[in-house]
């Protein structure tokens, strides 16, 4: 069976690979675009580490094969910051060392990125479901909680 | 494993029909991709039908409201209609998974993925939802309850796609909820999920109810006879002593780990209660 070619673009940069079917976006991000930003946990869609935006929708990129992504803008981690610049996000995630291992950060800062443009002001109660579906064995969940509202505060003032 | 994406329903169900080995349909993809990662299915093609318009589409229709079957959970709950009108099949669409999870998950995977404990079920059922199956035979038309025949086994020949869902018209003073036992507040498989869906005569007596179950019988249940003790009532002790007899006498759930057979009957009654209780004050207030 012939590889798919398939043409997408990642934070705005147009890209092109090849890949098998099976071959989910995690796969084509991670191995065929060495954008490793985005990282895989459990592969099953429970976890959250893989979270990306595709056409402005949050995701898990594990569920989701890598040729369903052709013609659609994918948003990762990789995009957030400005060149050396940290989003206010992740500056806040530093800030309230709402990370330890890492591993899931990728993740729960794309998602609560998603939050924050559709919802500038959230109460906490709106963040812990909105981020529900990102899992963290490290913080227990406060500081990230916490991290986000600060964030969301700063953002809103700036 | 090949890959197909077409435009039309026609091309899809022509593939889908000439493949001589496994052939899926791919939805949000949120049931299928765990499967074909674990093996559970392996399929020679999979159709995308994700590019149909016809299956991405919300309109009104007949004085109801025609549902793509590919449709997202994130895009139900953005619906500027359908959540005050169809409170209950948008509740129950919500609760399926996470923020990630709504972003890709439709209702017609939800149903083809053929397990008992689908949240949106039940609450389609009780809404008197019909689905709308396109294949090599032509168009036809499935109340919902009709398609679930026991886990990962459907009523849908070859070839056959479920399209989309029609929510019928809604007299004035009506609404519908859903509720489901969960061991923890979000993130996990039904235990017991129960759709209520009653209309209210000009005196706030229930003129109509339909009642259905999900997680305690090898599919989806209607059940008749629990919306039958509602109607004529105004949802006193009794109605809803009998209402609960009806739900644990058609209860025929396994045993396991996620709750006890008996269990699952006790919380069955307990649930449909409540959602009759919490239809009846939405359709109270309208």
């Amino acid at each position: 069976m012939a590889k798919h070619h398939i043409a997408f673009t990642v934070n705005g940069d147009p890209v092109e690979a090849l890949c098998e079917t099976q071959q989910t976006l995690l796969d084509v991000l991670r191995d065929e675009l060495e954008l490793t930003g985005t990282k895989e946990g459990c592969g099953t869609g429970d976890c959250g580490a893989c979270s990306v935006l595709v056409d402005g929708r949050l995701v898990c990129s594990c569920l989701m094969l890598g040729i369903e992504a052709s013609g659609k803008s994918v948003e990762t981690i990789e995009g957030m910051g400005r060149g050396e610049e940290l989003h206010p996000l992740q500056r806040k995630f530093l800030e309230h060392a709402a990370l330890q291992c890492g591993i899931c950060t990728p993740g729960f800062l794309v998602a609560a990125k998603s939050l924050l443009d559709r919802n500038p002001d959230p109460t906490e109660t709106e963040v812990r479901y909105w981020l529900a579906g990102n899992l963290c064995r490290c913080t227990g969940y406060d500081k990230i909680v916490r991290a986000v509202m600060d964030a969301a505060a700063e953002m809103r003032r700036a | 494993m090949r890959y197909e994406s077409p435009e039309t329903l026609e091309a899809a169900v022509a593939l889908l029909a000439s493949e001589a080995g496994e052939a899926r349909v791919l939805a949000g993809g949120t049931d299928l991709l765990v499967q074909l990662k674990t093996d559970v299915v392996e399929p020679q093609l999979l159709v995308d039908v994700k590019r149909i318009g016809e299956l991405r589409e919300v309109r009104r229709e007949a004085g109801g409201y025609r549902i793509g079957a590919a449709v997202t959970g994130a895009e139900l709950k953005e619906h500027p209609e359908l959540k005050s009108v169809w409170p209950g099949v948008i509740e129950a669409a919500n609760l399926i998974g996470s923020t990630q999870i709504q972003g890709r998950a439709t209702l017609g995977g939800n149903l083809c993925n053929g397990s008992p404990a689908a949240d949106s079920v039940p609450a389609l059922i009780a809404a008197g939802a019909r689905a709308t199956a396109v294949g090599p035979g032509g168009r036809r038309d499935i109340a919902v309850e009709d398609i679930v025949l026991g886990p990962r086994r459907l009523s849908l020949g070859r070839g056959e796609i479920v399209a989309s869902f029609l929510l019928p018209p809604r007299p004035p003073r009506a609404a519908d909820a859903y509720l489901r036992f969960i061991p923890r507040t979000e993130m996990d498989i039904a235990v017991v999920g129960a759709g209520v869906s009653l209309t209210l005569d000009g005196s706030g007596g229930i003129a109509d109810a339909r009642v259905a179950l999900g997680a305690v019988a090898a599919r989806p249940l209607l059940v008749p006879e629990a919306g039958k003790a509602l109607i004529g009532s105004t949802l006193d002790g009794k109605t809803l002593s009998r209402l609960e007899e009806a739900v644990r006498a058609a209860c025929q759930p396994i045993d396991d780990k996620r709750g006890t057979r008996e269990f699952r009957i006790k919380v069955a009654g307990v649930m449909t209660r409540r959602a009759a209780q919490k239809a009846y004050e939405r359709a109270r207030s309208r």
